[in-house]
């Protein structure tokens, strides 16, 4: 008896102490994260679909408070303007959570163009809808009020062969992200305001 | 019997060196070591959680009850796997792209759990740390080694920088799987050459 209570001890604090080890190096590091996620996954993304902005969109940033979350948009400026914006939803993909950013044109409503994030999709089949960059243009032009479905359910995105988890899923993400867009609207034009000069 | 610290250092340089002369933790040695960065940077890491959960384990073998170690040494061991993780992801965020699962599959390495159960458990601080470490030089040093064997005839680079110019064809075999065992098993006999004497 005497022993079977060490055990249960030793083990609780055991992981009691590496529990609380482990909280403090996530809170730690929790910034550096997110920039080193900023520089080398989502830059790459930003950059290919805000091609031929005048500004840095990776810097060009502002954050709006949804709920309980904080979501970043990303700031685009064409011809002097800044109308548009891209935004990051992410949703269950085939295997683990699937990040999809899309980049809209806040004037009329439309996606510009789309990309995905992070991922843990099948290389060779779900991993074409980061790999191939010809599937993920079906997005462009869409707009972001209606939702966005593979030919399967009835929608127009030809899935990709092989993968149709993983095209429900960003067409999913997607639509969803639209509709992050469409509740916030009124204060993403408020502070892109402040980008135009 | 009278250890000394130097001697339990040094032996995970050559007489016990990890993967050529105890071969245990051949996962990731075959694995990451396409390249000499990726097999020097795991090296790193699990020198670290090899120093670490050694120093550990023999602080707390005289509480652990004996019935319930291998649960503790999991714990431990899977703490500063996790803190490794983290703290690469956030500052050599290239690496831990590079390397990806095999962080977190040091967890199951057999050298770390091996040294903890075979050594740190059963000897004092200061010799498990000197045990870690040496055994984390030794394993760095092979993972190194065999990188750098096979980037040099695979790509032609030898730490990322180009060796032989353009006209160099690569023997693409050797960055792949069966290379892998084919270059283990030449260094291991090279190794068995020097020390059967």
């Amino acid at each position: 008896m005497r022993e079977m209570i060490k055990m249960v001890v030793v083990l609780t604090l055991l992981s009691a102490f590496s529990g609380g080890l482990l909280a403090a190096v996530r809170v730690g590091t929790k910034d550096q994260i997110e920039n080193q996620e900023l520089k080398f996954v989502k830059g790459p993304v930003i950059m290919e679909i805000f091609k031929g902005a005048s500004n840095d969109p990776v810097q060009d940033r502002f954050k709006i408070v949804d709920g309980d979350i904080e979501r970043i948009f990303f700031v685009g400026i064409f011809d002097g303007k800044a109308n548009r914006v891209i935004l990051e939803a992410s949703g269950a993909g085939f295997a683990d959570t699937l990040g999809v950013m899309i980049g809209i044109d806040v004037d009329n409503d439309k996606i510009i163009s789309a990309g995905v994030t992070t991922h843990k999709e099948t290389p060779g089949l779900g991993a074409k809808a980061k790999t191939d960059s010809s599937w993920i243009t079906q997005f462009s032009g869409m707009s972001v009020t209606k939702e966005i479905k593979i030919t399967n359910d009835g929608g127009k995105i030809n899935a990709i062969s092989g993968a149709t988890i993983t095209s429900r899923a960003v067409c999913l993400t997607a639509t969803d992200a639209g509709k992050i867009y469409s509740r916030l609207k009124p204060q993403i034009q408020e502070k892109l305001k402040d980008f135009t000069k | 019997m009278a250890k000394s610290i130097a001697s339990e250092f040094t032996k995970g340089l050559w007489n016990e060196i990890p993967p050529f002369r105890l071969v245990l933790g051949l996962c990731p040695v075959l694995g990451v070591t396409t390249t000499m960065q990726n097999g020097v940077g795991m090296g790193l890491a699990t020198t670290f959680v090899l120093i670490c959960s050694n120093i550990l384990v023999s602080a707390l073998r005289n509480l652990i009850p004996g019935k319930v170690r291998i649960a503790c040494f999991i714990i431990i061991i899977a703490t500063f796997v996790t803190v490794v993780e983290l703290a690469m992801q956030a500052y050599a965020y290239q690496l831990f792209q590079q390397l990806g699962m095999f962080i977190p599959l040091i967890v199951v390495n057999c050298i770390v759990l091996g040294r903890a159960e075979a050594f740190a458990f059963k000897n004092n601080v200061m010799l498990s740390a000197a045990d870690g470490l040496g055994m984390g030089i030794g394993f760095t040093l092979s993972l190194g080694a065999l990188g750098g064997v096979r980037e040099i005839i695979g790509t032609g680079t030898f730490y990322g920088a180009s060796l032989f110019g353009p006209s160099f064809q690569p023997f693409t075999f050797m960055v792949q799987a069966p290379g892998a065992f084919v270059c283990l098993g030449l260094m291991l006999c090279i190794m068995n050459m020097f020390g059967s004497k």
